[in-house]
């Protein structure tokens, strides 16, 4: 059986900025829980002898020339935005400080 | 907010060992960004160099720049580093606007560069060896203006605007080992070892290294640790503290001295140091707390699927290695001995971080002596009365262009000085600066005789003593025809006509 606890799930959610309800806590530790048992039957099947992997693809080094391409426009840029000052996206002020 | 209590530095060193670390982060100079084809260029109009791979679009990939992939290679090698046989990119989770993907794209447990050192040159000559950890590539974040509050800064800002330009720019970030035994020298040895980083970087020509523009960034650890009795096992590490924003060479000479002494002070006033961020203030020269480190330092890296592993080939490093500048330390050799410095004269330029600059003053064609003199003197000087970093002031070809001003006899040393302080007030190449403010040396004879033959007809005594031969009577003479020329004259040829013409009448 999974170790996702409420706490996880809660401290999860503040550190992506999604607040939740305590069903939501509830519910969403249950199916996480699942989740993470079903993704650790892999385990099952891979051996000491199985490399881990980040890519399905054995493909490396796949690299782009450094030639300048086509940027978007400030308009197209700014289009999807929900708030912009015409040439900057505006957000909502922010505690705490840049990376 | 209460002004922290510092203790004198030497005590605090009496009391305490001084236990270091940097991050210093490099943009590098490739034509386009780490991840996008974006062009590597910020500061212009905001938000036009950008892609959808920069505002992380859904549907978008990032794509590495292979330019940046040998550029951080060289990095790597020439701070004495392995290169992994095989690295990768990871995402660094958190929510702050000035990524618009709410991931940086970093490397975490695979850097492409680790274990390494840099030999650097302490103020009086000794070498101190700095242990490098790891060198990793990432992308750079966008620029966020605070708007509203009283200060413009970020508590009591109403909103933020947000320019993505600089997003997505290629970074390296150096990262030292844990740095001990530097003692009393630590403030000079972090201000040495950031210059050392920004010569490599440049004799590899691969970031512009201007600190002024971010080009390159220090954060600079620092903890405290009681000392003990000789014998006894040393004292368990302190509580670190990390400053940031530190973007000058002397900004982080100071910034260190300053926690050195705001931390005794509270260890010895039985407090404890929070571990946290603090910030540099270059105007007040003091830090202040920032975020303590907390839930947002949890980061979830985890690989960054949309990216492939980076497997450099053994040809590939060694092409690169072969192909690389000298050590900083046998160039600095090479250089003293070229220039035809003293050592008084070399470790000025040193100490004062102004090598690359005198460098490439040099090849823009002065004089070593020239340019040691302007860079080390006038402009020194302006800069410290302007509280900037010299380099930020002027140019390198600017500076070569006014020594050869100079050189040809076209400004005295005065003049030369005015048009300086007008090129650094952006008023254009010393040549404009010259034609816009008339600064020239009169170098019309015609002009210069003319006064000199009204000066000596208004001196009639002094005329009659340098036709007695007391030559040095005609400086009074020189003074009033100087005077005349405002002083845009070659006091030299003035002697010369002004004994002609006594001479001659």
């Amino acid at each position: 059986m999974s170790e996702i606890t409420q706490e996880q799930v809660a401290h999860l959610a503040n550190l992506a900025r999604i607040a939740l309800t305590p069903q939501e806590i509830a519910s969403l530790t249950t199916e996480l829980g699942s989740i993470v048992d079903n993704v650790a039957k892999v385990s099952e099947v891979a051996t000491a002898d199985v490399p881990a992997t980040s890519h399905p693809i054995p493909l490396q080094n796949v690299y782009r020339p450094d030639v300048p391409g086509t940027t978007l426009t400030t308009e197209q840029a700014l289009a999807g935005a929900p708030d912009h000052d015409g040439s900057r996206f505006r957000v909502t002020a922010i505690l705490g400080e840049e990376q | 907010m209460a002004k922290a209590q510092l203790m004198d530095f030497d005590k605090a060193l009496e009391l305490f060992e001084p236990v270091l670390g940097f991050e210093v982060h490099v943009e590098l100079n490739t034509k386009t960004k780490m991840f996008s084809d974006a062009p590597n260029y910020f500061g212009g109009e905001p938000n036009t160099n950008i892609t959808p791979v920069d505002l992380g679009l859904p549907g978008s990939l990032p794509v590495v720049n292979g330019e940046a992939v040998r550029y951080s290679i060289s990095l790597g090698l020439a701070l004495g580093c392995s290169i992994a046989p095989s690295s990768r990119f990871a995402r660094k989770n958190y929510f702050y606007p000035d990524l618009a993907k709410n991931y940086q794209i970093s490397q975490f447990d695979e850097p492409i560069a680790f274990g390494g050192s840099v030999d650097v040159e302490l103020p009086d000559g000794r070498m101190f060896t700095v242990p490098i950890e790891r060198a990793h590539m990432e992308e750079d974040a966008g620029k966020l203006t605070h708007v509203g509050g009283a200060t413009g800064r970020i508590q009591g800002a109403e909103y933020s605007l947000v320019d993505y330009n600089r997003a997505g720019v290629p970074l390296v970030e150096i990262v030292t080992d844990i740095i001990y035994g530097a003692e009393k020298d630590a403030p000079e040895l972090a201000k040495a070892y950031v210059s050392t980083i920004r010569d490599i970087v440049v004799a590899l020509g691969i970031s512009d290294a201007r600190m002024e523009r971010g080009n390159l960034r220090c954060d600079a650890n620092i903890s405290l640790r009681p000392r003990t009795a000789p014998g006894e096992p040393p004292a368990k590490l302190g509580t670190r503290t990390e400053t940031k924003n530190v973007n000058s060479l002397r900004s982080v000479e100071r910034a260190i001295r300053y926690e050195i002494q705001r931390q005794a002070q509270i260890l010895a006033d039985g407090g404890t140091i929070i571990q946290e961020t603090r910030h540099w203030h270059e105007d007040t020269g003091t830090t202040s707390a920032g975020r303590p480190k907390s839930d947002a330092d949890d980061y979830r890296y985890f690989p960054e699927p949309d990216l492939l592993p980076v497997v450099p080939s053994p040809e590939l490093i060694e092409e690169l290695r072969a192909a690389l500048p000298e050590p900083p330390a046998a160039r600095r050799r090479r250089l003293k001995q070229e220039w035809g410095f003293t050592d008084l004269e070399f470790q000025d330029v040193q100490n004062a971080g102004l090598l690359v600059e005198v460098a490439e003053t040099v090849a823009a064609g002065a004089s070593p002596q020239a340019a040691r003199k302007w860079w080390s003197g006038e402009i020194s000087r302006l800069a410290n009365a302007r509280e900037a970093e010299a380099s930020s002031l002027v140019s390198p070809a600017d500076v070569a262009a006014l020594v050869a001003l100079v050189d040809s006899g076209a400004l005295n040393d005065r003049l030369a000085r005015q048009v300086l302080e007008g090129v650094i007030d952006g008023e254009g190449t010393p040549q404009e600066v010259v034609d816009a403010r008339g600064l020239a040396v009169v170098s019309d004879d015609g002009a210069l005789i003319a006064a000199i033959d009204e000066a000596l007809a208004a001196q009639p005594d002094v005329l009659a003593k340098i036709k007695d031969g007391k030559v040095q009577a005609a400086g009074a003479v020189i003074g009033a025809v100087m005077k005349a020329m405002k002083g845009q004259a070659d006091a030299a040829r003035v002697r010369e006509l002004v004994l002609e013409r006594a001479a001659a009448s």
